[in-house]
């Protein structure tokens, strides 16, 4: 069984920084905001270590937390060997694990975290999570400067770095169970539609999650994927009618609900912020919604393979939240 | 579900590019261009004295000259997704993706960053456009002796 749940595991606090696009978006109340993309540093990798190492700081000091508080240090990003990440941990002395699903990362770090919070006894653990549309661009796609044409499937990787406090102490986000996902490939081989890629492994994820732990699907208050973009949304809905026969009504893609129309990023956002951001700094601020369910969907998108011609592997993470 | 039946699913949610749009654009803003140096051709000719092929090889160098500092000043990263490929194509998008590969490494290091990936677009363009013109030229020499 891949789900489980969780008794006293609370996502205490969090801390959001945004880039200079997703200032201009639908994001609100959000802690900080970068005015360039450099962020006063010399490169683009170096202002996404600087990004890490902001929100953790910022994070500790409003908790009035030490490095000697915090039990473990969990951390994610798209860079290769998770070097950002690396560079941002080596600043802390805390014990550290890093991490790799992609866009993913996110929900993967929670239930990591929330399995040593439950199981293992630990305290406090702090996740930091990050992405930089343009070392993205870089290692994924086409030199920065390119600016190479764009067709309507992709999106647009979300600049933003997110920490999140989870512990014992009870507070008003409870993590309340979860799912690990499997890895869906369903030979799918653009990475300009990264959407088809990752919506049959959210969908998988989905069912999963629904049966280990018997609940419809009207349990849930909102049903939030991560950046299945606006195209990817429309498939995964009608993936889960056709074969699970499951309707989704309360349905939203941070990915598509991220950005305005008039910032031509096309299909909306994607990368490991982007279902943090929009999960902080927009559903959270309605306070609407009581019982979330986030899956953070992941593209195992490697340049070397598609080059090779094989398709995108994905992969999706679910983590239930109660919020009061 | 099986993968062809996912093919189909997600060929129908793909939104349609709209490639005559495109096509009509790019026609235009690259023939803005050529029109642009045809233009130099005929001012160089007539101002310097210049004979048509030395007039020609000085508009390339202009081009050239002028789509690397404009790559410098971020006028790509918005004009070519308006334009569609009719930045591209010309030696505007050959200087450009130079440019562009040149900024992007030089942090990297002279040699690691700079001088490994300078070409990191263009390679291409410069590799097979020699090949094809070798192969062309063998071909005339064929038919012609």
């Amino acid at each position: 069984m891949a789900s489980k749940q969780y008794k006293n595991v609370y996502l205490n606090d969090y801390f959001t920084l945004v880039g200079p696009l997703e200032k201009m978006s639908h994001l609100k109340k959000y802690n900080l905001a970068m005015d360039d993309y450099y962020y006063k540093e010399k490169t683009f990798e170096q202002a996404e270590v600087k990004m890490q190492n902001v929100v953790v700081d910022n994070i500790m000091s409003r908790n009035c937390l030490n490095n000697s508080d915090i039990n473990l240090l969990i951390g994610g990003d798209l860079t290769n060997q998770i070097a950002v990440s690396n560079y941002n941990a080596k600043k802390y002395n805390i014990p550290f694990i890093g991490l790799y699903s992609a866009c993913a990362t996110f929900t993967e770090e929670l239930i990591i975290a929330s399995n040593f919070v439950d199981c293992s006894g630990y305290k406090k653990i702090l996740t930091v999570v990050s992405s930089h549309n343009l070392t993205a661009e870089k290692q994924f796609r086409y030199p920065v400067e390119y600016g190479a044409p764009r067709p309507h499937t992709s999106t647009f990787t979300t600049t933003g770095a997110i920490a999140t406090l989870i512990g014992k102490k009870e507070g008003n986000i409870k993590i309340e169970s979860s799912t690990i996902g499997r890895v869906i490939d369903m030979d799918v081989s653009d990475a300009n539609n990264m959407g088809a890629v990752m919506a049959p492994a959210a969908a998988s994820t989905l069912v999963e999650h629904l049966n280990d732990l018997k609940r419809d699907v009207s349990y849930y208050d909102l049903i939030l994927t991560g950046d299945l973009g606006c195209v990817g949304g429309k498939i995964f809905q009608e993936f889960l009618e056709k074969n699970h026969n499951i309707f989704l009504k309360k349905y939203m893609d941070a990915g598509c609900e991220l950005f305005l129309d008039s910032q031509e990023t096309y299909a909306g956002g994607s990368g490991p912020a982007c279902l943090p951001l929009v999960l902080f700094n927009k559903i959270l601020t309605t306070k609407k919604y009581k019982k979330i369910l986030i899956i953070g969907t992941g593209a195992l998108h490697s340049t070397t393979f598609v080059n090779q011609k094989k398709s995108i592997p994905a992969i999706a993470h679910a983590v239930s939240l109660e919020v009061c | 579900m099986t993968k062809d039946d996912y093919k189909k699913l997600v060929k129908k949610h793909t939104p349609r590019e709209p490639k005559l749009r495109n096509i009509v654009v790019a026609f235009f803003a690259g023939g803005f261009i050529g029109f642009f140096a045809e233009f130099l051709i005929y001012m160089l000719q007539e101002s310097f004295g210049m004979s048509k092929v030395i007039a020609g090889s000085w508009t390339c160098l202009i081009i050239i000259a002028i789509s690397s500092i404009l790559t410098a000043f971020g006028f790509f990263d918005n004009w070519v997704n308006k334009c569609k490929c009719g930045l591209i194509i010309p030696t505007t998008g050959f200087a450009h993706s130079v440019t562009g590969s040149a900024l992007d490494y030089k942090k990297d290091g002279l040699i690691t960053g700079l001088g490994s990936n300078i070409f990191k677009l263009a390679g291409s363009v410069i590799l097979y456009g020699v090949i094809s013109a070798f192969i062309l030229v063998v071909i005339r020499v064929v038919i012609n002796g």
